[in-house]
This record gives C-alpha cells, structure tokens and sequence, in this order.
C-alpha cells in the first residue's frame, strides 16, 4: 500500500483545494498592504474584512471583535497575559483546568512566576473537568477562567456553558482554547457566554500560520504585539491577507457542511471505535463516549509503548499520534493521560487516531487490522506481558 | 530521527524471545518511564555465551539497542560481554538522538544484570560487574528538554 492513511488531523489538516486556490493571487497578483490608500491596498482590506465577517457570522459575534493572529498559540497567550495585566487590579487569580494545552498551561506558569497565582481544576476519568471543584476555586480576586473547548489528545468535550454561566454570574472573564473545536461543533458566544476564544487556521483545513482571538465588546485587553493600527491597535504587523484570506474561505466551507460532515465522521469513528474494542484484548478507551469530537479516537494498550507502535504503523503508511513520552522528549507520559488516572505503563501505550470526512471505511478497516497485528507483535516482544501470562497461567494451575 | 540501522533493528529485531532455563537472566527500567528490558543468556561451561535472548518494552530506540546488545554478546566470553558498553551499543547503531542515549544505558545494564544473575548462581566473582540498580533512572538528573 503505497497511499498514506492520515489519521493525526488533530495535529494538523490538509489544506482544502478551494483554499489555497482563493490565497494565491494574494501573493503575486493582489500583494498589497492593507494599510496603503490606493487600490491594490484598499482591496487586500476588503477581503481582510470580508474573512473577518464570515467568522464573526460562524460565532454569532460582530466582526469588530474577531482579531487576526498567528495561530492558536498567540491567541492563547494573548488572551492570558494580556487579560492578566488589565485585570491586575481587581485581583491576580486565574483558573484553569490540568489537561489544557501547553500554550495555556506554560503561559499560566509564565504568569504564576510573574505573582499570578493559578488554580489548576482536576477532571474526572472521562477527561470533564469537575465543575463543583471549578466553583470551589472562586474567589473574589479571580479575573479569568480559561477552560478549553474539547481536548486536543482525549476529544473531550468540556461543559462550556456551565463554566460561562458560572463565570457570567461572578463576573469573571470566560476564555476558551476552541482550537480542536472550532469548524467542528458548533459554538454560539452569546449563547455559551464565552468572552474570549481562540482558534487555529490549519485544524480546519486552513492554511497554517493564521488563527484568530474572539474578544467580547467592552473585555479590556491590552495589545500584544506593538506597533501598528493594524487589528485595531490591538495586534500591530502588516496582516497576512492571503492567510486570512484562506482563513475565511476554510471557515465558510467548514461551517457549510458541518453537520453533514460531522455525521460522517461520528460513523467513521465509533466504527473504529468499536472493532478495536472488540477485537483488542486489553484496551483501555479513553475520553468521553458522548460528549466528543466527532474525529477523535484515543485508546491506550498495555504491555506496549506507543512510540513502537507509531513507526510501525508509520511503515505501514499509517499517519497517528500517541501520548508516549517518547514522542515528546521526556520521560513523562502525556499530562492528559496521567489526569484521567491512567498509570504511566499504561499512558506510555496509548495512540491516537483524528479522522477526517475524506477516511473511508476500508481505511479503517485496514487500519484496525494493522494495530492488531502490531499491538500483538509488540506484545510477543513485551518483558511486561510475559509477566502478565505467566501470572494468569499461574493462576488457572491454582 | 533514527539512523539506517536503528530502523533496521527496529524492524527486524536479532534474538527476541526467552530462553528456558537460561544461565542468567537481568531485567532493568521500569513501567513508569517507559522502558523495560529483559535480557537471558546461555552460558557454557567455558564461559562463553552460547545464546542471548531479549525481552523489551519501549520505543524505537530501546528494542534496537536490546536487539544490538545481544549481537554484540552472542559467542563471546564473559570478559569479552563486560566491554559491551552502552557507547559500543551506540556505535554499533550509527548513533541514537540525544534523548535516546538512556535506552542504550539500558542495554548495558541489563546484559550486567544478566551476568549477574549468572554470577550469583554460579557462585562466582566477574571481575568489574556490580549490583545492578533497582532502577535505571536512579540518580539520572533531571533534563529539561
């Protein structure tokens, strides 16, 4: 099989036909900085607005609240530094959760060794945050709750409105981190009362490099990056029109087919979902069943390590992610994992598989397949599993 | 990431399984970090290694050090297995990424284990060889990546 099977769309989409063909006359044809006064300058403005619209539409926001960035990352730290030091004299306390990303969660500590103290909310076994811990954590100095919308790794889907409403009622700030969610359910601002999101170009088949931060009228932020009226003063630099241009026509293309797209997606997944649970001995599913990203599907197998398992699949043209600490560097396993209580040995076996409308069913049929055959494979190669048969033929002579 | 060799031993890995009975038998690592190897070996009344078998649950990098380590001791004598280090290990592999030296420390101490293992049997001293840690990470310092 020479086609890869690209399953790691949490990580990164491809970027759709119709989106890089509407960026590329902004490069050679339609170059013009937006802030310049004649026309090929004023034109790069139109489309900048015509983008900014379009997603202020997805959100049910006004466009003068939707502001340009380079990506998740940014807005996440923008959201949080720049919240922080406007908030700074009604207090310096902030909530969290522990599975956040690590653009949340580095700048938290980014901010605790600044004097901001941070509450780090633990969540259940399905990857929710605890809401009576959340409401615990209140106190009168707490400026921001940030809480993601589904969780990158477990596809969890956390309970915004709860969080908006308990925010909304304290007058608290309400970030959300809606990179995995954003294109992919469906989010009302008003409706949720979030005050402040961030979202990605490339998680929906948008060009990488671009992302945007929701800010609610009347939310005091400061600027980030100085320099410019670009954003409204608010994110100076010379806009990346044929970015924002892609950004916007991925944005009205995901939205356009979002529940079709969805549907197909949910089938796909609890397809696999199901064939590996039952054909996997010893897996541990991870997330949550119901309040879930359409494309995400997390299991942990123990007795073996993901890393082993990711190149094998690689050489079998398969495309996955894991939470093994292997991958990243360290010796600790994923922090998500480790929150949902798995143990290390078992965190470290864990792979992750985000489907995208273009997978077929025969793909993943192919792909269950080729992790049994691995998953077994590694197992015959396991000191740990050795151990575990020995025990229970140990047991059955008893 | 990995060299030529690392992904050949990778994917093809010399010498897994266990031996029966085995003269020696030394498992390192733990769960927790990702890493476990279990190595036996066969060892002749001259003290030669007739077979080395290897058991190892990690990444990439730990099987191909694992599957390395019992080339590199099969057929030899003892002495000879004891001057099997982690950096001959390496070297055998064309090298490892930075983060992966530990797997080939890993190698080393379980064929140590296993000849100890060996020793304690036999009621022999191997000259050089001293008691395997519990855990392989002991005393490791904390990296920062």
């Amino acid at each position: 099989m020479n086609k890869i099977i690209y399953l790691d769309n949490a990580a990164t989409t491809k970027t759709a036909p119709e989106v890089v063909e509407a960026m590329l006359p902004y490069f050679t044809e339609k170059y013009g900085n937006a802030s310049s006064i004649y026309q090929l300058g004023t034109e790069s403005k139109k489309v900048i607005t015509k983008s900014r619209d379009v997603i202020a539409k997805s959100l049910k926001a006004d466009s003068s609240e939707i502001y340009f960035t380079a990506g998740g990352s940014e807005s996440d730290n923008w959201a949080l530094v720049a919240a922080a030091e406007a908030y700074e004299s009604k207090g310096k306390h902030i909530i969290t959760s522990t599975i956040e990303h690590h653009a949340i969660l580095h700048t938290c500590q980014y901010l605790e060794k600044r004097g901001y103290e941070v509450s780090y909310i633990d969540v259940d076994e399905n990857g929710v945050v605890k809401m009576d811990e959340l409401k615990k954590a209140i106190r009168p100095d707490t400026i921001l709750i940030s809480v993601m919308f589904a969780n990158n790794e477990i596809g969890t889907i956390q309970p915004i409105k709860e969080i908006g409403e308990l925010a909304r009622e304290n007058k608290i700030l309400f970030h959300t981190d809606a990179v995995q969610a954003y294109g992919h359910v469906p989010i009302n601002v008003d409706e949720l009362h979030i005050d402040m999101l961030s979202a990605s170009g490339h998680k929906l088949n948008g060009p990488k490099g671009i992302g945007f931060l929701y800010i609610r009228k009347g939310v005091k932020i400061r600027s980030f990056i100085h320099g410019g009226a670009q954003e409204r003063s608010r994110r100076a630099g010379t806009e990346n029109v044929p970015g924002i241009v892609g950004l916007g026509v991925a944005v009205e293309r995901a939205f356009a087919n979002l529940a079709e797209r969805s549907r197909k997606e949910c089938e796909l997944r609890d397809y696999l979902i199901q064939r590996i649970e039952k054909e996997i001995p010893y897996c541990r599913f991870n997330g949550d069943r119901t309040n879930r990203l359409p494309n995400n599907v997390n299991f942990s197998f123990q007795f073996i390590e993901g890393e082993s398992l990711l190149i094998m699949l690689d050489m079998k043209g398969i495309c996955a992610s894991s939470g093994s600490a292997c991958t990243s560097g360290s010796l600790d396993p994923s922090h998500v994992l480790l929150a949902i209580g798995l143990p290390h040995e078992i965190a470290h076996g864990s792979l992750r598989l985000t489907l995208s409308e273009d997978n077929t069913v025969e793909e993943m049929d192919y792909v269950v397949d080729r992790v049994k055959e691995i998953v077994d494979r590694l197992r015959q190669m396991s000191p740990l599993y050795e151990d575990f048969v020995k025990k229970e033929e140990k047991r059955e002579d008893v | 990431m990995y060299s030529e060799k690392v992904m050949d031993h990778f994917s093809n890995p010399r010498n897994v399984g266990e031996i029966e009975n085995a003269s020696g038998v030394g498992t390192v690592g733990n769960a927790k970090c990702g890493d476990i190897m279990r190595i036996y070996l066969d060892i002749d009344e001259n003290h030669i290694i007739r077979d080395c078998k290897f058991k190892t649950f990690g990444c990439g990098a730990a099987v191909a050090t694992s599957s390395m380590a019992t080339e590199l001791v099969k057929g030899k004598s003892i002495e000879e297995a004891m001057q099997v280090t982690n950096k001959a290990v390496m070297e055998a592999l064309d090298g490892l990424p930075p983060v992966k030296v530990h797997c080939s420390l890993l190698a080393e101490e379980a064929i140590h284990a296993a000849l100890w293992d060996y020793a304690k049997k036999n009621g022999i001293e191997i000259e050089g060889l001293k008691e395997p840690k519990k855990d392989i990470h002991d005393g490791e310092e904390e990296e920062e990546y």
